[in-house]
């Protein structure tokens, strides 16, 4: 079918389960959207190095150091993928990256809690990680063929990071009654943000119904994290630790858990800059950027100087 | 047990070591994001390294001791790195510095040590070789750019060599471990690296625009465990948990 308008084309694109691709018109809304979404999720990653990275000095053997490193380089390379990915929708990684620096974009907030054991290591891999594949195993799905190519290789690379997690977890509930107690503390503490990772109930969404319906979005909030405890109180049962949930319980009627709610109060407060570590998360990034300066203005300098020179061997 | 060839064995371990700890100070908080995945890839690949080289020593030692020990329950006066390893990471200059001379020194110490008489050591460097010469190629870049870039990076390159410039020295010292490797052929002659070393070193510091150093000292120790102060800091890091938590697994 041959469409004379832009928007019926479109329509039809999604309609049809079809990828829209950066060359393709698009509503400026659904870009902008897509920026959103997709530099916020490309920030999460480069934040996200920060609370693992506090372990990596001290990480407890050699292996466990190999690992993690591993692992957040990983990190830094999915942010470096989806600024990528976003910089086909007409934005560059400077503009996104200013927007963060300048606390107008907005990272996961979940990062924003400390990783004050070793174990913490453990949870954000199992809980945090394992949340986010929920997430983007849906979006491998998404309409925009960007973000849905590179969904596919990052969620490979966190299905390595949620298993290397889970294990540092059952290392430790197997272990002396000092590390089951550190196990059980992180699960203790990165539960409840972890569900809030998912973000507001349905009801109260503010961008989601429009994304469902450009199928940017593929499943409701309610439903990832219903799908994400499904599974989780399984795994926790096997490591032997217990949620901290009182009304969390087998709800034969809906074939899912039932669980608690979730204190969207502190979630508020976080998202909006009170959280233990927001200050620090950004003062961190600021301070690699301000202090990387010289440097970029180093390798400008020479490339210029270079180029310049090349030129001159030519002539 | 040959007790050179276990320290011989262990220094290498040890470079590795505490020069990948450092590193990985790096992760997040670099200048550019590529940068951040760039030193996170090159620690590993210390980080790797540590842990073959200090496996194999632990095997040479014969006691039972394993990588973890050797790494986590020993004192600073038990590590025999190069004091360069342990310095502060310091700005970004004074880091890609220190990784060049010591890339540059790895380079012609593991084309050496692949053809040593030692099978298992022979078969590490011509793992690190590889790597070694990727890393090289790097850090020799950065020095390039920083070096003839703007006046600030010059001067911070520069300020940078002269900072380590009088630690330099011990990577070529010789003492009866060496000599004993020498005559059994299991590592090379220092006075050899030495001059194989120099030449690039003085090739690369000069197409930067910068100048060599002069030496006024020569600051060494390490390879009989005497450090610098930040190496107990370093330690009480990388080390926490094993000393708060003695024998565990992890």
């Amino acid at each position: 079918m041959i469409f004379t308008d832009e928007q019926g084309q479109f329509d039809a694109i999604i309609e049809a389960e079809e990828k829209i691709e950066p060359r393709d018109w698009m509503p400026e809304k659904y870009r902008l959207n897509l920026v959103r979404q997709m530099s916020q999720h490309a920030h999460s990653e480069v934040v996200g190095q920060l609370p693992e990275g506090n372990w990596i000095g001290r990480a407890p053997t050699l292996r466990r150091k190999a690992i993690l490193l591993s692992k957040v380089q990983d990190e830094a390379g999915h942010g470096l993928y989806l600024y990528s990915a976003a910089e086909t929708l007409g934005v560059s990684r400077e503009e996104m990256m200013n927007d963060l620096l300048i606390g107008k974009a907005k990272y996961a907030s979940i990062f924003n809690y400390p990783t004050l054991t070793w174990a913490d290591v453990g949870a954000i891999g199992w809980l945090v990680d394992g949340a986010a594949i929920v997430n983007q195993i849906s979006l491998c799905r998404t309409s925009y063929g960007p973000y849905a190519r590179a969904m596919v290789k990052i969620c490979k690379e966190e299905s390595f990071h949620m298993r290397q997690g889970y294990e540092i977890m059952q290392v430790l509930a197997c272990g002396s009654a000092a590390q089951k107690a550190m196990a059980q503390d992180a699960l203790n503490r990165w539960w409840w943000p972890t569900l809030m990772m998912f973000g507001p109930h349905d009801s109260e969404s503010a961008n989601s119904q429009q994304s469902m319906k450009w199928k940017i979005k593929r499943q409701s909030n309610d439903e990832l994290r219903q799908k994400f405890v499904d599974q989780t109180v399984k795994q926790a049962d096997h490591l032997g630790l217990a949620i901290p949930d009182q009304d969390l319980k087998w709800n034969e009627e809906r074939g899912h858990y039932d669980f608690g709610p979730i204190d969207w109060e502190e979630f508020a407060r976080v998202v909006k800059g009170g959280g233990l570590c927001n200050d620090a998360r950004l003062e961190a990034r600021r301070t690699a950027n301000d202090e990387g300066q010289w440097v970029k203005d180093a390798l400008m300098s020479y490339a210029e100087k270079h180029s310049k020179s090349d030129v001159d061997q030519v002539a | 047990m040959n007790k050179n060839h276990y320290r011989y064995v262990l220094r290498l371990g040890d470079n590795a070591l505490i020069l990948g700890q450092r590193m990985t100070e790096w992760c997040g908080h670099s200048p550019l994001l590529e940068e951040d995945i760039a030193m996170a890839n090159c620690a590993l690949d210390h980080v790797g390294r540590a842990r073959l080289l200090l496996s194999y020593a632990a095997e040479l030692e014969g006691e039972g001791r394993s990588e973890d020990d050797l790494a986590f329950v020993r004192s600073d006066r038990e590590f025999e790195n190069f004091l360069l390893c342990e310095l502060p990471i310091g700005d970004y200059a004074f880091t890609m510095a220190r990784q060049y001379l010591l890339d540059t020194y790895h380079y012609h110490l593991f084309t050496e040590l692949v053809s040593s008489s030692d099978e298992t050591l022979s078969a590490i460097a011509q793992k690190a070789i590889k790597e070694t010469t990727y890393h090289m190629d790097r850090s020799r870049d950065w020095v390039l750019r920083l070096g003839d870039g703007s006046e600030e990076s010059h001067e911070r390159m520069q300020v940078a060599l002269e900072g380590m410039w009088n630690y330099t020295e011990e990577l070529f010292e010789r003492d009866p471990v060496d000599v004993q490797m020498i005559a059994e052929a299991i590592g090379p002659d220092p006075e050899w690296l030495h001059s194989k070393w120099q030449a690039d070193i003085n090739a690369t510091i000069k197409k930067a625009t910068l100048s060599v150093p002069e030496k006024k000292w020569s600051l060494s120790g390490g390879r009989n465990g005497l450090h610098t102060e930040a190496m107990g800091h370093l330690l009480s890091e990388m080390q926490h948990l094993q000393r708060t938590y003695p024998g565990l697994s992890w």
